[in-house]
């Protein structure tokens, strides 16, 4: 391993990560050693059989950075397929409330009923889900009803300001000339009032521009939101990105150091802040900042840099970037993709359960064509 | 929609006159031209009180038309 050029400094990566099993190596072309291979059977004489305790020693889950609306964190030790399942998770199956219902009365401006439904179906909600129940299509929420349906009123009229000059700007001629998604009405049904209270349903931004009226348009018409998950329409989607890269790991070849006079083309092959460059003209990897690195390939295109550097990453070190838009807070996004999770291993245990049991009583009898019937997950 | 769509005269109440015709509303029509809303009569030429075209539009219906936010 080419890890004797690294400098002693107090932000180091764990050793760990120099572990060349973990690594997909990066190449000019190509990559290579894109399976994991810390499974049963490939490495002779090692026990890789599943064990909880290294797992929960190899898990690792940090947040970077957090702001009002979006999440960078590190989820690392596990498998791609499992990182890979909270990231779809997240878009497609952590519910949120949306429009799906409209009803016109009526609708003069020049933006047609069907087109401004769909933009009314796609205003994200402050509405939390956990308070909202599915709409089924039998039984008794298959009916409207106060525990799965918010109802909000949309009616607005564009008129013109009295006795304004006609040069002033259009702002100040007409009323109501921007039809936004603040102008949404909440109208409680049933126990709503009081289950509501304390956080009234309304779009997570009032800004957001529905349509345009002139002096005479109108605009009136009652909207119904439901819960749903992303998977059946985007609109439900309670994240705006969800999604993670491998994090990145420079390797310097100490047999060939960088000369001091190329120091400054090496580091404009990374990312800022990659490459430090003491005053002798020795070029350093910062590795709390190797991260920022995009792994763009542009030091492999350069000769001189030949069989000085590696670029590598590191296989189960996934770094996520969730951005949200809805009712969750940043992050609350990953514990619910957690729940989502657990209730689907739950339903696939009940149903292996259930097969082993029907198997151990009848075994010929379990279904007639030997298939098991499964729930929807 | 609470109430039935397209019914929005203001009279009969309580419904107890039997074969009273349904009072007639004005019907109100937008110039093609200027937008001034106007009403049409019977017997009187079709002409603008604002600016005298002769071209009028019927107004949107008030029924309730239903689609999915898709």
């Amino acid at each position: 391993m080419a890890t004797s050029s690294r400098h002693a400094s107090s932000s180091k990566l764990p050793e760990s990560v120099y572990n060349p099993r973990r690594h997909v190596g990066v190449h000019a072309e190509w990559v290579s050693d894109v399976s994991s291979t810390d499974y049963p059977g490939h490495y002779p004489n090692e026990d890789h059989s599943w064990n909880l305790e290294k797992f929960k020693k190899n898990l690792q889950v940090k947040v970077q950075r957090l702001s009002q609306r979006s999440i960078e964190f590190d989820l690392v030790g596990v498998d791609a397929s499992i990182a890979n399942a909270f990231r779809r998770i997240l878009i497609a199956e952590v519910p949120t409330i949306a429009i799906e219902h409209v009803y016109v009365w009526n609708n003069t401006s020049v933006i047609h009923d069907e087109v401004l439904a769909q933009r009314l179906g796609l205003i994200p909600f402050n509405i939390d889900p956990a308070l909202v129940e599915y709409r089924t299509p039998t039984g008794f929420n298959a009916q409207p009803n106060d525990r799965n349906t918010l109802v909000f009123r949309l009616a607005v009229t564009c008129e013109r300001v009295k006795n304004t000059k006609k040069d002033v700007k259009p702002s100040e001629q007409y009323i109501n000339e921007y039809v936004k998604s603040g102008d949404l009405v909440w109208v409680p049904q049933g126990e709503q009032e009081s289950v509501f209270a304390s956080n009234p349903p309304a779009p997570t931004n009032k800004e957001i521009v529905l349509a345009k009226l002139r002096p005479g348009q109108e605009i009136d018409m009652e909207l119904h939101a439901i819960k749903g998950v992303g998977k059946e329409h985007a609109k439900w989607s309670p994240v705006a990105t969800a999604s993670y890269r491998l994090h990145p790991l420079i390797i310097l070849n100490p047999e060939k150091p960088i000369p001091p006079h190329l120091a400054k083309k090496f580091a404009s092959c990374f990312s800022p802040g990659v490459v430090t460059i003491d005053k002798d003209g020795e070029v350093t990897i910062d590795e709390r900042n190797m991260r920022k690195d995009s792994v763009s390939r542009e030091v492999l295109r350069h000769k001189e840099f030949e069989g000085s550097v590696q670029l590598r990453r590191i296989r189960d070190w996934f770094i996520f970037n969730v951005e949200s838009e809805g009712p969750y807070a940043p992050e609350r996004l990953f514990l619910e993709s957690i729940k989502v999770m657990r209730d689907k291993i739950a339903t696939i245990k009940a149903a292996a359960e259930g097969l082993m049991a029907s198997a151990d009583a009848e075994p010929n009898l379990a279904n007639a064509d030997g298939d098991v019937e499964m729930g929807e997950a | 929609m609470n109430s039935a769509p397209g019914t929005n005269n203001p009279s009969n109440p309580a419904g107890t006159q039997h074969f009273a015709p349904p009072v007639r509303q004005e019907m109100e029509y937008l110039c093609a031209d200027c937008g001034a809303k106007n009403e049409i009569r019977s017997r009187e030429p079709i002409r603008c009180r604002e600016c005298g075209h002769r071209i009028m539009y019927k107004k949107r219906t008030k029924r309730m038309v239903q689609f999915e936010a898709r």
